[in-house]
């Protein structure tokens, strides 16, 4: 009964008002590659591009910082996708024959991608072909004639409709079909057969009136609208791909299945045409495979290109993703890793120009866009600004370090450009530079390390909208793997024709899964970071910023420590090599650990200012001092009837009984549902229902979906996974010496505390004398509900978390209150639990799974800043649980404060990819290429902020849209946006609305908060965890006794001599 | 010597009464007043003055009507024993020590007495089991149906005490529907049920939870709205101290209050046992200590090591009663067997905490649930 008192908490109204200026939730924008693409368009004026997906989604893109996102109704696939040039709209197909009518709008102060009209194709079942009424059904292609008032709809049946744009309605009257246009044909031509579906519509850049047609039959004619008469009619008998006019209108070219193109003469009087002037294959003279889209620019030199893709030979080269680029002699045959969907070039549109003059070749892919150059000689690939394919390998871990000193970027920065030489015409060659940004510089540069199943860790600039790549690290070359002759082989084969060019850095292979990055740790100020991965691996390592050739030490730890009775079933360790190696300027490695057994490494933490590195695996954890390269520590954690934990990753037998299981699982739950379904109905069916059941309850259900009740026992399997470590200089020992500590969480609900003895540095130096590390186990608490513990943090006498390492040194934040009495927060998987220290004991706790029956993912301290108050910030813990929901809770109170429904509980490697800013933002995974971006901070909010010049013909004026496309209403993934504990917005004005307009609030709320986020510890705490009662041993009594024990005592005798205080 | 059955001269006597007293092979006979027999801790020490053996610790019995030795530990069982006595008290010492806590029981004395069969057949004692039954401070609870004043008759908030024993909780639950009746007919909404008990675990054993009982609240959560794993979890992150709330899908069973104002401990209906103790305040109650620990109130300097909570051992018989008694109740068949009439689960248990005890007919009548 008591416990819904905490209900009755929330009525302070003015921790409600506080509560709003503090916290709000918003997804802001989705960085990264859209996932699964369809469509591709560009606007040449306005200099915007639009891409299209499968789950309906509709994206532009103009230059970095220039975003609109919008989102069908529907989740069809975009078929294809027009741009009303100049207008800021956008005509969208999708596979439902729906068309839709996108403007980039302007209301209430914010303005947004929004669809206004659509336009559905009357379907008529049963009257194709037979009446004399064409069906619209399956519109092919779409073709905007005259500046966009009018489409032409090509459909399967080789009808055209014509649709008037501003409303979206059919134009009765001028449908052409295919009757009409096989009157103007040769008998002998026609002999009785269909022209099939229209390929391909193009209009022409003078002449508005005449529109070139394709049919599949291989028929292409040149239509005048106005005269409703066919000017020109070329005979082709190949089966039609695509067709293309060039600009002069002289000359027409036409793709076909074979892989062969043809180029027919317009500009000769014979009509019909019967034969191209050229036809060529290509790839030929082996059968090739269709080229699906042919495009034809003229240049002034007179060299004009032939843009093609597919035409590959079938049978030594089908399975490749080409785009060729033919310019007189010169043919590249780019080779993609993935689909190729669509691709434009960027050239003049103006029609008094007489040439195209291409600058550039913009290819859209499954995986990644890839732009050429073509004003360069040999047309280099232009380093796209954003639209990183974030998965070039997959993610297998992210972090998040806030406020990375300038210093650190620039070296980062200059690290990247080594690696990835610019052009000569630099940054300025991005020809998709519509729309302006007007977004404040950022005040703070937030770095994302993401850590890839190749070894790579990939540092983004995440300060802005446009995530933008910096620098690469790779791990594998410190390492002996087999797949170097691989590759050697492959390119020897390939100096062969085709002239293939590998384009793009999309690679899903992994080379060796082993070299997998599981945890990432960076130190901003000492630009020092740690990698861990998939074999154990734990590589320390610095940056340079001259290229240098150097050994790295290898050292071993054995983390069983002698435990006898377990095989370690799993992968080998890698082996490294030994030697000198040769590393570029960046971050080279330092010092290699190898954890054994080789388990993938699930926790790592860095203390650059102690020079220590703690990891742990599923088998026990380990302290090394890497300015010593010694180990100081290595503990195992198994329990000892864990066997589970030494068969490593590769149990096949357990992992194909338990997907059975789960596909069974969902069999039943479908079933189950399904019947729910049913239920829905009138009320007469409902009783009937439960007439039904009443009369067989045994026939029901007969094995339902059950769950078992029982309480975690000691011995589950990987009770030894070390979740999280944990560095903090605190009283461990007694209340009078602080001094360092490590901590660590075990999946069983243990917490180990050591008390670590650094020698000091001396004055004026940072290096610490070269005096061995001592470790020596100070407290051991096991949480009672033995719930995997998630995250550790020691917050300071004013309920602050500590700082990094080397913040409250250098005086970067305000240092740490070191008289108050400190406390420990231990977050599990199902509780958070505040303790005092020294002495172990429970002050504020919240039983998060026993209240919500939700389970903690991912946990991370982080500070909030008042969106009233220039100067206000609240330090809160963010929660992100196996639901998908964030919430929040103060620190050290532990009262829950809000929380928002963010992922859908179905998305599990949405929730498992989630990382937590310093100042209350986030991002996770919404397909393996893209990363949302969310905010629970009503200050901190990072959205596209741009603008757009635009002009509609109909009212004649140029309206500046100041776009705003915040708080977006859509999410293309489909994932709702929906706030489960919305504060009600009585009294506090939105921000976010007022400032759209006005640049000064918008400035403020752009500039996120660095002065007091100082405050806060990077405590981006670790992943997955739960928690009860607790034993605490104290293993050092008195301080005396403790001194000893730092000196002498070995652990085991340590251990021997421990209180159990219970 | 026990099998004296003195009518002593005074018995007749009104007020006082006689007393025999046994330490070992040593008895002291006196008289005590019968209306105002005094303090368990006065008597404590006058038995210690007769037998000379002061500062000696001591179990005390005593032998009723039937013939079974009980303690005397406290002044309601003292005052039972005196108020009990016909005409002698008979008192039996046993030094603390050399203490045999298996002589307390049923038929205890009845055995003693057949020493003498027992001697000349002796294959026939050997056959006997030996039944050892601890003290009542010795008991911990296993299970316990409480807040029975609060709930509507046709719930039943079951406490189940999980502590280090090997015994599992050993129980399964699922989704399900339960059809109610609301203002607009007939409703189906989806529910959790008990779909499996382990056979040998700890809900089973209880005879408290059944398969097909639909699941109401964990530990004072609605389950209303959750998904079977979220509920699951709520269970397992409990599960130390689990009360779930419960609608029976037998309603035959149900413990029928004969009094509102009873306390929150399920009160036998049985009203002939005389010695039943007074049902212990609200707020004594073990459920109630831990909707504290639930809560997120903070409290301070708890020690963690105080957090393992030691059952509270004064309940410890009371529980163990309450579980006995809702089997006398459910044997006696209260409730007819088509009784029906329920209020709506969304109704439930916050709104009656809130409520006082005699609304609680209004509710009931509101709205009527069908069990299927």
């Amino acid at each position: 009964m008591m416990k819904f008192r905490f209900r009755r908490q929330g009525a302070d109204p003015q921790r409600e008002k506080l509560k709003q200026e503090l916290f709000a939730f918003h997804k802001t924008v989705e960085h990264g590659f859209p996932n699964q693409p369809s469509a591709l368009a560009f606007d040449p004026e306005l200099r915007i591009m639009a891409i299209g997906t499968r789950s309906g989604a509709v994206k532009i893109y103009g230059a970095p910082g220039v975003e609109f996102t919008g989102l069908h109704r529907d989740a069809a696939t975009v078929t294809q996708m027009h741009f009303l040039p100049g207008q800021g709209r956008v005509l969208t197909l999708l596979d439902d024959d729906s068309l839709h009518l996108w403007e980039i709008v302007h209301h209430d102060g914010c303005a947004h991608l929004e669809e206004a009209l659509r336009f559905q194709a009357p379907s008529r079942p049963g009257f194709d072909g037979a009446s004399g009424l064409p069906s619209l059904a399956h519109i092919t292609v779409v073709l905007l004639v005259a500046a966009g008032d009018m489409a032409a709809l090509g459909t399967e049946g080789g009808s055209i409709f014509f649709l008037d744009v501003p409303t979206l309605t059919l134009l009765e009257g001028q449908t052409l079909g295919p009757d009409e246009v096989l009157r103007s044909v040769p008998d002998d031509y026609r002999c009785g057969k269909a022209l099939g579906p229209v390929e391909s519509l193009q209009g022409h850049l003078r002449d508005p009136t005449k529109i070139l047609i394709g049919y599949s039959r291989g028929l292409l004619v040149i239509w005048n609208q106005a005269a409703r008469c066919a000017e020109r009619i070329f005979l082709g008998n190949q089966q039609l791909e695509s067709v293309c006019w060039e600009r002069s209108g002289h000359t027409v070219v036409s793709s076909h299945s074979d892989g062969s193109y043809a180029i027919w003469a317009a500009d000769t009087s014979d009509s019909p045409t019967a034969q191209p002037t050229v036809a060529t294959t290509p790839y030929g003279p082996f059968p090739c495979k269709a080229i699906n889209k042919v495009l034809w620019r003229t240049c002034a030199s007179g060299e004009h290109f032939v843009i093609f893709s597919g035409g590959m030979p079938r049978a030594s080269y089908g399975d490749r993703h080409c785009v060729s680029v033919l310019q007189a002699e010169t043919l590249v045959t780019l080779d993609f890793t993935s689909r190729v969907i669509d691709f434009f070039t960027v050239h003049s549109t103006r029609p008094e120009d007489e040439f195209d003059e291409p600058q550039a070749l913009a290819v859209l892919l499954e995986e990644e866009l890839v732009v050429l150059d073509l004003q360069t000689p040999g047309w280099p690939a232009v380093p796209a600004p954003y639209l990183a394919p974030l998965h070039s390998s997959a993610i297998t871990c992210s972090a998040h370090v806030a406020n990375v000193p300038a210093k650190l970027w620039a070296r980062i920065m200059s690290a990247g450009e080594q690696q990835n030489p610019q052009p000569a015409s630099g940054a300025s060659s991005w020809p998709i530079t519509g729309g302006r940004n007007l977004a404040q510089e950022p005040s703070q540069r937030g770095l994302l390390l993401t850590g890839h199943e190749d070894g790579t860790v990939r540092f983004w600039d995440a300060s802005g909208v446009a995530l933008r790549p910096l620098y690469k690290l790779s791990t594998a070359g410190l390492f002996q793997t087999d797949c170097e002759h691989a590759d050697s082989l492959a390119q020897a084969a390939e100096d062969d024709w085709p002239p293939f060019r590998k384009v793009g850095c999309f690679d899903p292979y992994s080379d060796d899964p082993r070299l997998g990055v599981q945890k990432v740790a960076l130190c901003k100020y000492t630009a020092q970071m740690v990698v861990a991965g998939t074999a154990g691996q734990v590589l320390v390592l610095e940056l340079s910023d001259a290229p240098a050739e150097q050994a790295v030490g290898v050292a071993s730890l054995d983390l069983l420590q002698d435990r006898e009775g377990f095989t370690w079933k799993g992968h080998e360790r890698l082996s490294p090599r030994l030697g000198p190696l040769p590393w570029p300027a960046g971050f080279q490695p330092r010092a290699l650990i190898q954890c054994l057994p080789p388990a993938a490494v699930t926790a790592v933490t860095l203390h650059a200012e102690w020079g220590l590195v703690a990891f742990g695996t599923s088998h026990g954890f380990g302290l090394f001092d890497y300015l010593r390269r010694s180990p100081v520590l290595a503990r195992c954690t198994l329990h000892p009837s864990d066997s589970l934990a030494m068969e490593g990753p590769l149990s096949r037998v357990k992992s194909l009984k338990k997907s059975l299981r789960q596909s069974f699982r969902r069999i039943r739950k479908s079933r189950a549902s399904g019947k729910k379904r049913m239920v829905a109905g009138s009320k007469l069916q409902e009783a009937n229902a439960q007439l039904a059941e009443q009369a067989g309850p045994q026939d029901v259900e007969v094995t339902p979906v059950q769950r078992r009740i029982e309480p975690r026992s000691a011995d589950d399997s990987l009770s030894g996974v070390v979740r999280c470590l944990y560095f903090a200089d605190t009283f461990l020992r007694d209340a009078a010496h602080h001094g360092p500590t490590m901590w660590a969480g075990t999946n069983s609900g243990s917490v180990f505390a050591y008390a670590l003895e650094v020698p000091a540095a001396a004055v004026g130096s940072e290096k610490r004398p070269e005096r061995a590390v001592e470790a020596v186990l100070g407290k051991e608490v096991q949480l009672m509900h033995r719930a995997p513990v998630v995250a550790i943090a020691v917050l300071d006498g004013r309920g602050r978390p500590l700082p990094e390492p080397y913040e409250a040194s250098r005086d970067l934040a305000q240092a740490p209150d070191m008289q108050g009495g400190h406390a420990v927060l231990i977050a599990s998987e199902e509780q958070f639990k505040v303790f005092t220290l020294p002495k172990v004991s429970a002050k504020t706790k919240f039983k998060l799974t026993a209240h919500e029956g939700c389970r903690v993912r991912k946990v991370a301290l982080a500070t909030f800043a008042s969106v009233a108050c220039e100067d206000y910030a609240e330090t809160c813990l963010a929660c992100l649980t196996n639901l998908g929901d964030v919430h929040v809770f103060s620190v050290p109170g532990l009262r829950p404060q809000v929380h928002y429904a963010c992922i859908r509980k179905e998305d599990i490697s949405g929730i498992a990819s989630c990382v937590f800013t310093r100042h209350g933002q986030g991002f996770y995974l919404i397909s393996p290429s893209e990363f949302e971006r969310f905010s629970l901070s009503a200050r901190n909010i990072t959205e596209p902020l741009c603008c757009l010049d635009v002009h509609w013909p109909r009212d004649a004026t140029r309206v500046s849209h100041r776009s705003r496309e915040s708080p977006k209403l859509n999410q293309a993934n489909g994932t709702p946006g929906i706030i489960l504990a919305p504060q009600s917005c009585d009294g506090s004005p939105d921000p976010i609305c007022k400032g759209a307009d006005t640049p000064e609030p918008a400035e403020a709320m752009l500039s996120p908060m660095s002065i007091d986020s100082a405050t806060s510890a990077d405590t981006t705490l670790d992943t997955t965890g739960d928690m009860t009662v607790e034993d605490v041993k104290d293993f050092l009594g008195s301080s005396e006794e403790s001194e000893k024990n730092l000196r002498n005592l070995s652990e085991e005798e340590a251990r021997a001599c421990a209180i159990l205080i219970k | 010597m026990n099998r004296g059955h003195r009518h002593g001269a005074g018995s007749g006597c009104l007020g006082t009464m006689e007393v025999k007293s046994k330490d070992g092979t040593e008895f002291r006979r006196f008289s005590l007043e019968r209306s105002k027999p005094g303090k368990f801790e006065e008597f404590y020490g006058l038995l210690q003055h007769v037998h000379k053996i002061p500062n000696v610790d001591v179990l005390v019995g005593y032998a009723d009507i039937h013939g079974d030795l009980l303690p005397i530990n406290n002044d309601d069982n003292y005052h039972k024993a005196v108020s009990t006595a016909n005409p002698l008290l008979r008192i039996f010492i046993q030094k603390k020590e050399e203490a045999d806590y298996s002589a307390f029981g049923t038929d205890t004395l009845i055995k003693k007495k057949n020493v003498l069969t027992n001697v000349l057949r002796p294959d026939n004692h050997r056959k006997k089991p030996h039944i050892v039954i601890s003290l009542p401070q010795d008991f911990r609870p296993v299970s316990s149906i409480i807040d029975v004043d609060i709930l509507p008759e046709t719930h039943r908030r079951v406490r189940l005490y999980k502590y280090g024993t090997e015994k599992p909780l050993g129980f399964y639950i699922r989704d399900g529907a339960s059809v109610r009746v609301t203002p607009h007919g007939l409703e189906k909404v989806p529910g959790i049920f008990i779909s499996r008990l382990v056979p040998g675990g700890l809900a089973q054993s209880t005879g408290l939870l059944a398969v097909n009982d639909e699941v109401l609240e964990v530990n004072g959560i609605e389950v209303s709205g959750k998904s079977l794993d979220q509920v699951t979890d709520m269970m397992i992150a409990n599960s130390r101290n689990l009360i779930i709330t419960v609608r029976p899908a037998n309603q035959r069973n149900n413990v029928v209050r004969n009094s509102r104002t009873s306390g929150s401990s399920g009160q036998s209906t049985d009203n002939s046992l005389p010695s039943c103790a007074p049902p212990p305040e609200p707020s004594l109650e073990p459920g109630e200590e831990d909707s504290d620990d639930d809560d997120i109130v903070i409290e301070d300097s708890g020690e963690p090591r105080q957090i393992p909570r030691a059952a509270p051992s004064a309940e410890s018989l009371e529980s163990l009663t309450q579980v006995e008694l809702s089997f006398e109740s459910g044997q006696n068949g209260f409730i007819p067997a088509n009784e029906v009439s329920l209020p709506p689960v969304a109704s439930g248990a916050r709104t009656e905490f809130e409520t006082s005890a005699p609304d609680q007919k209004l509710l009931e009548e509101d709205g009527t649930v069908i069990t299927l």
